[in-house]
């Protein structure tokens, strides 16, 4: 069995971002990036996937300007055996993200695509379920367990409700959850390893995919701040606040 | 122009969060109609159409529909998509499951989880888990759009008479298949919807204690929630977890115990009317959003909590 892992490189999940000053964006010059952390469950849940016998070849891809080859050669440090870079500057829409990967996986063929559940950049959650519909796959999206089964996955979703269970032929595409597993860190040795793996490179119109993006963003700004607050001295004063001045209980 | 909203249900009821995402709808086009996807879902169908703000209910009803999967959803939603300019849903697990694999059938680039329609064709939506606003503006000819339910009020549920059509089913998906959902059921209100959420975080130590937190939720008439940490230590089901990847929640008061305050977790519920904070540690990033902080062990403070509640006897429900 072949995994594709889709990585994107997105700002440290523990970076407070900050606006910038003339509306167009946020601030990314000298911010640290990360591979967005449900990718890197995806990434770990293919490897293991590996480790088990079930999967021969990890194939990992992303897409972005020339510095996410970064979060490629990360999955390659932990496990990925090959890495596809398709160069596109600027914003890519989560549609032609999934037209671009549809192309890889016309050619590579997978039997599963692994990706996150959601970018925490642009917090679209959009990507597999736009790649599951152009490839007519099924998809088991924000999954917290997969079993695998013959010729399918068991998938346990995290849903508003609870868990659900689905059963999904393959090829299919599964987005992860945090939930999912536990991410392995790079060891040096890894790292080092991971620099001889082979990283393929290619254009976005090389693809023939028009990355233009429909949505014009016209304004970022900061969200409206809360005032600030008091502290209270006691349980007996809090109550008090709550009933007399905040009137919510 | 109109908009197609496709309605969440149990093929018994409405989920509540459909009327919030009725309200949105309708701002962007009064010509709202109502798709009920389901199986022996005319109950469904006949609620949404005592909604006075439908114009229109198309019910298709087949037991292919009887467990929602976005494989069989699809084709149903794009065969009635022609005569709309919008297709739009809650942005719950619901609707973030389904609407992109509408968007990308009809190649739509699909807006995700608005909070504020500013016009026909541009919207406010957070993006960094809310620590920035994106205006957006949308240039496809059709728009899908899922709706952050709660950011527009719910609206009026009964008293309209909308028309009610059938429409075919399609081919059943044969790749994916339901297998079971383990749905927690309890009494207590539904942690979108609800006026009072309690959450507990790691500092709660374990699954017992929150008890703790049960106690003074009876008592407020809350929904309890929880910090994604607490949900991965396992102290309690992941249904209750707020914040980026969790709920959004928006109630009258929000009280975070034990939970330090991340920006994942600040996502979920900084839109609270008044935040309350109980912490041991007096720097917990909590602090700085709360509107009354009390920097105190948990295990002194709840049960005392639950006491003064106790001799207070004007709890409103
Ligand atoms: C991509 C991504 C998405 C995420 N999504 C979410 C999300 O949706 N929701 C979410 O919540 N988190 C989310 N997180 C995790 C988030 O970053 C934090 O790790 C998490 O919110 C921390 O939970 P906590 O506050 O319960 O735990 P901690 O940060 O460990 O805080 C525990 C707090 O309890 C206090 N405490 C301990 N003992 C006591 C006591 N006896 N009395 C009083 N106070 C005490 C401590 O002072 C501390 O402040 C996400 C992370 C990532 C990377
Ligand atoms: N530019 C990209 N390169 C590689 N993978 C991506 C990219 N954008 C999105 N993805 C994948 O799609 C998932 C969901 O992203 P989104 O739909 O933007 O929330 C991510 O977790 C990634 O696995």
């Amino acid at each position: 069995m072949k995994i594709l892992v889709a990585v994107k490189r997105v700002i440290d999940y523990n970076v407070q971002i900050r606006v910038k000053d003339d509306g167009t964006g946020v601030v990314t010059d000298n911010v640290k990036m990360s591979t967005n952390p449900p990718d890197d469950n995806a990434i770990e849940e293919a490897v293991k996937i590996k480790e088990s016998g079930k999967a021969k070849e990890i194939v990992a891809i992303t897409i972005g300007e020339e510095k996410a080859q970064e979060t490629v050669r990360k999955a390659l440090a932990v496990g990925a055996d090959r890495g596809i870079h398709v160069k596109v500057e600027g914003i890519v829409e989560p549609l032609a993200v999934s037209k671009i990967l549809q192309k890889i996986v016309d050619k590579e063929k997978p039997d599963l695509v692994f990706m996150g559940k959601q970018a925490i950049d642009d917090d679209c959650n959009q990507t597999g379920q736009m790649l599951a519909a152009l490839l007519n796959w099924p998809q088991a999206t924000f999954a917290s367990n997969i079993n695998i089964k013959d010729k399918s996955l068991e998938v346990t979703r995290e849903i508003d409700e609870g868990l659900e269970t689905i059963e999904v032929k393959i090829p299919a595409i599964v987005t992860c959850d945090l939930r999912l597993n536990e991410p392995r860190y790079a060891s040096l040795p890894n790292i080092m390893k991971a620099k001889k793996k082979p990283l393929e490179q290619i254009s976005a119109s090389e693809l023939g995919v028009d990355t233009k993006p429909r949505i014009e963003q016209i304004k970022v700004e900061e969200p409206p701040k809360r005032k600030a607050g008091i502290k209270v001295s006691s349980v007996a004063e809090l109550v008090q606040k709550l009933k007399n001045e905040a009137k919510v209980i | 122009m109109s908009v197609l909203l496709i309605a969440e249900h149990n093929n018994k009821e409405l989920k509540p969060f459909t009327l919030n995402a009725v309200t949105a709808a309708s701002q962007i086009d009064q010509d709202l109609h109502v798709l009920v996807i389901g199986h022996n879902a005319g109950d469904v169908a006949k609620s949404a159409s005592n909604i006075p703000l439908v114009k229109k209910v198309i019910h298709v009803d087949n037991p292919i529909y009887e467990n929602y999967l976005a494989e069989n959803f699809t084709p149903v939603i794009v065969q009635n998509s022609e005569k709309y300019s919008y297709l739009v849903c809650s942005a719950n697990t619901f609707g973030k499951n389904l609407m992109p694999r509408v968007a990308a059938l009809l190649d739509i680039s699909q807006i995700s989880d608005i909070i504020k329609v500013i016009s026909s064709d541009t919207f406010l939506r957070p993006i960094y888990a809310g620590n920035a606003f994106a205006t957006v503006k949308s240039n496809d000819q059709k728009k899908c759009i899922t709706i952050r339910p709660t950011s527009f009020e719910q609206a009026e549920s009964s008293g309209g008479s909308a028309e009610i059509i059938t429409s075919e089913a399609k081919e059943n998906y044969e790749e994916s298949k339901f297998i079971k959902k383990e749905e927690v059921k309890s009494d207590r209100p539904e942690l979108g919807t609800a006026r009072v959420v309690i959450s507990g975080g790691r500092g709660m130590q374990s699954g017992d204690n929150f008890k703790l937190i049960t106690q003074v939720a009876d008592k407020l008439n809350a929904a309890i929630g929880a910090s994604r940490a607490a949900v991965d230590a396992g102290y309690i089901t992941n249904d209750h977890q707020v914040g980026q990847t969790g709920k959004v929640v928006v109630p009258d008061l929000y009280i975070a115990v034990g939970i330090s305050g991340a920006i994942q977790h600040l996502a979920g519920m900084k839109e609270s009317k008044v935040i309350v904070a109980i912490n041991k540690d007096g720097e917990a990033p909590i602090f700085s959003v709360a509107d009354y902080g009390l920097e105190a062990d948990l295990f002194e403070a709840l049960p005392q909590f639950l006491e003064e509640l106790n001799k207070l006897n004007t709890i409103q429900k």
